[in-house]
């Protein structure tokens, strides 16, 4: 995976500062009430192998424009475009990681994630020919390596916690070999110690792919711990972008050395005073 | 919440983990520690298990009400014989005919004169003939009701309109159309069992979780893939549950139609034996349809739970 040319064109920023654009979106979408503006006026780019969060109060549009890069609905109003083509629908060059991890519970965790390794690598595409079966199960099983759950191959997911779902929805992700990781709050239903070993594996996992990565979130830690920009938006509805913060914190980064660092506890409070202190009055606004 | 559908007579014992299965997947995917919960839930069985004092009282429990039931059924019915001064033969009398018809359940002396399982073979057959039809046009029907809500706008109507009609009514166009006894009866299982079927595979298509079609367009998967490895799975249950209905439908109605259309066939039997004033085999039928249709029922609860998964929802 280290030695694909995806990863020498994330190291040459000429190619890919722009990555993923998106124009003067909004998004409208009709209601019993009338129509409801989710979404407007979001312009934002994305560099190659560079790590975006996505924060702001519940309800803010966060999940509708991420689903909107994954393709998974249309914008109403302007352009997204990734690799320089127009985000015309979902598929697998932008795999997503859902919130409920989504996994197919009548398949064992192999099984849910040769389904996407199958689709993507198991018949000819341009440039590369199709894989035999042996290929893709070797895939497969190093996708359920790197998350470090071989021994839960066999298992379906009613049978494992819920930690270990979400590392078999981010195997699946990744094992698709995805131009972007988009993840919709991948982390929020679990237990914060499990959360904590989940991000520090994400971390790694980004680290070795180069991945370029959109993830939701509401948790400022995280967002701070492992994005390269934190782009905070307002409260809904008709939500925008109201703020974006650079988060130029050295890699690899260790959530124990960076509890005390002065640089990210300052990240961390710009993030707090805009979320409590800006865009504080969710409900009366709700 | 799929999983509740599947109570049977029998299913006391399987009907905990299946309300079990109802509540955890909400739980699961909200916090790890309801995950443990369900863990540390399970050693509790089992020193209930290892107890012989438990399992005594357990066992009692179980076994106790069921036997008292049937102890208060029969004793109404010999009150009721003594009642009617024996025109209702008593449980004795009757038990004395079962073994005696019992012991030679197939035999034949003509067409209109043959053992009782033979009489059951051939409703069942019947019943098969007709419920398979229906499975092969109501569950792709309902698949395809699901899936395409102007289908499902077509039909609708049409459904409603036919669905509340009883099976019998249909039994003189079946004889019509037919010209013969036996299809007419097939007809009319297939009339009847036709609509369950339909309508929970369409409500099983519809209520598959918007997460997994969104997997499927993630991975931008093909209809055929879609088909097999999202959508049968997850309409399973719900088809099952359709299946269930229908054969408990069919076997309803089965009898009486052949009450009305002759030949051999367990509802023909009753009304046989009714005519020749044998009240004790009209009781004796009553008792083989209720056990077969117990069975029947037993079997698809079994494979239904079987194919049952738990549920991933938030």
């Amino acid at each position: 995976m280290n030695n694909t040319p995806s990863v020498a064109a994330a190291n040459n920023p000429s190619l890919s500062s722009k990555y993923i654009e998106i124009q003067n979106v909004g998004q409208t979408f009709k209601t019993k009430k009338g129509l409801f503006t989710a979404l407007r006026d979001i312009d934002l780019t994305i560099a190659k192998g560079e790590f975006v969060a996505l924060i702001g109060h519940s309800g803010c549009g966060k999940s509708t424009l991420l689903n909107l890069i994954a393709g998974l609905t249309t914008p109403t109003s302007g352009a997204l475009l990734c690799a320089n083509k127009e985000i015309a629908g979902p598929g697998p060059e932008r795999a997503v990681v859902f919130q409920n991890h989504s996994l197919l519970p009548w398949l064992t965790c192999f099984d849910n994630v040769y389904l996407g390794v199958e689709r993507v690598f198991g018949y000819t595409n341009p440039g590369a020919p199709a894989e035999n079966k042996a290929q893709l199960q070797a895939r497969t099983d190093a996708a359920l390596a790197m998350v470090g759950l071989t021994h839960a191959a066999q298992k379906r997911p009613g049978e494992i916690s819920g930690g270990m779902k979400q590392r078999v929805g981010i195997a699946r992700a990744l094992a698709m070999e995805p131009k972007v990781l988009l993840m919709d709050e991948p982390f929020g239903a679990l237990d914060a110690l499990t959360r904590a070993k989940l991000q520090d594996e994400l971390l790694e996992i980004v680290a070795r792919t180069q991945s370029t990565v959109v993830m939701v979130t509401h948790d400022v830690d995280e967002a701070v711990l492992l994005s390269d920009k934190i782009v905070m938006m307002t409260n809904g509805p008709a939500a925008t972008i109201g703020e974006v913060l650079h988060v130029d914190l050295p890699r690899p980064r260790s959530r124990v050395d960076l509890a005390d660092s002065p640089q990210y506890l300052s990240y961390r409070k710009a993030v707090i005073d805009f979320l409590y202190t800006r865009q504080g009055h969710v409900e009366k606004a709700a | 919440m799929v999983s509740a559908v599947f109570h049977g007579p029998f299913d006391r014992s399987a009907d905990a983990p299946a309300s079990t299965r109802e509540v955890a997947p909400t739980t699961t995917s909200t916090s790890i520690a309801s995950n443990t919960d369900k863990k540390s839930a399970e050693p509790v069985k089992e020193p209930k298990k290892s107890s012989p004092w438990f399992d005594t009282s357990e066992l009692a429990a179980k076994v106790l009400p069921p036997v008292l039931g049937l102890g208060f059924l029969i004793g109404i019915w010999a009150l009721v014989s003594m009642g009617t001064g024996a025109s209702i033969p008593s449980p004795i009398d009757t038990w004395g005919q079962a073994v005696q018809v019992f012991s030679d359940p197939f035999y034949r002396n003509g067409p209109n004169d043959q053992g009782v399982g033979w009489n059951v073979l051939q409703s069942l057959q019947r019943v098969a003939v007709g419920f398979s039809l229906a499975a092969a046009v109501g569950i792709p029907a309902g698949f395809a009701i699901g899936r395409f809500t102007f289908l499902a706008r077509m039909l609708n109507p049409i459904i409603g309109l036919l669905r509340p009609v009883s099976p019998l009514a249909w039994l003189p166009i079946g004889l019509l159309v037919f010209k013969g006894a036996n299809p007419a009866a097939i007809w009319t299982i297939f009339i009847c069992s036709i609509w369950p079927m339909v309508i929970n595979t369409a409500v099983g298509v519809q209520r598959v979780p918007q997460d997994y079609m969104n997997v499927a367009r993630v991975l931008n998967l093909s209809e055929w893939k879609i088909l097999t490895k999202i959508l049968f799975p997850a309409v399973l249950p719900y088809m099952l549950t359709g299946v269930r209905l229908a054969v408990g439908t069919a076997w309803l109605v089965i009898v009486a139609a052949e009450m009305l259309t002759g030949g051999v066939g367990i509802g023909f039997w009753v009304w046989d034996e009714w005519n020749n004033l044998n009240v004790k085999n009209i009781i004796i039928a009553i008792f083989v349809i209720g056990i077969v249709g117990l069975i029947l029922e037993f079997a698809l609860v079994k494979l239904a739970s079987a194919f049952t998964f738990d549920e991933v929802k938030s």
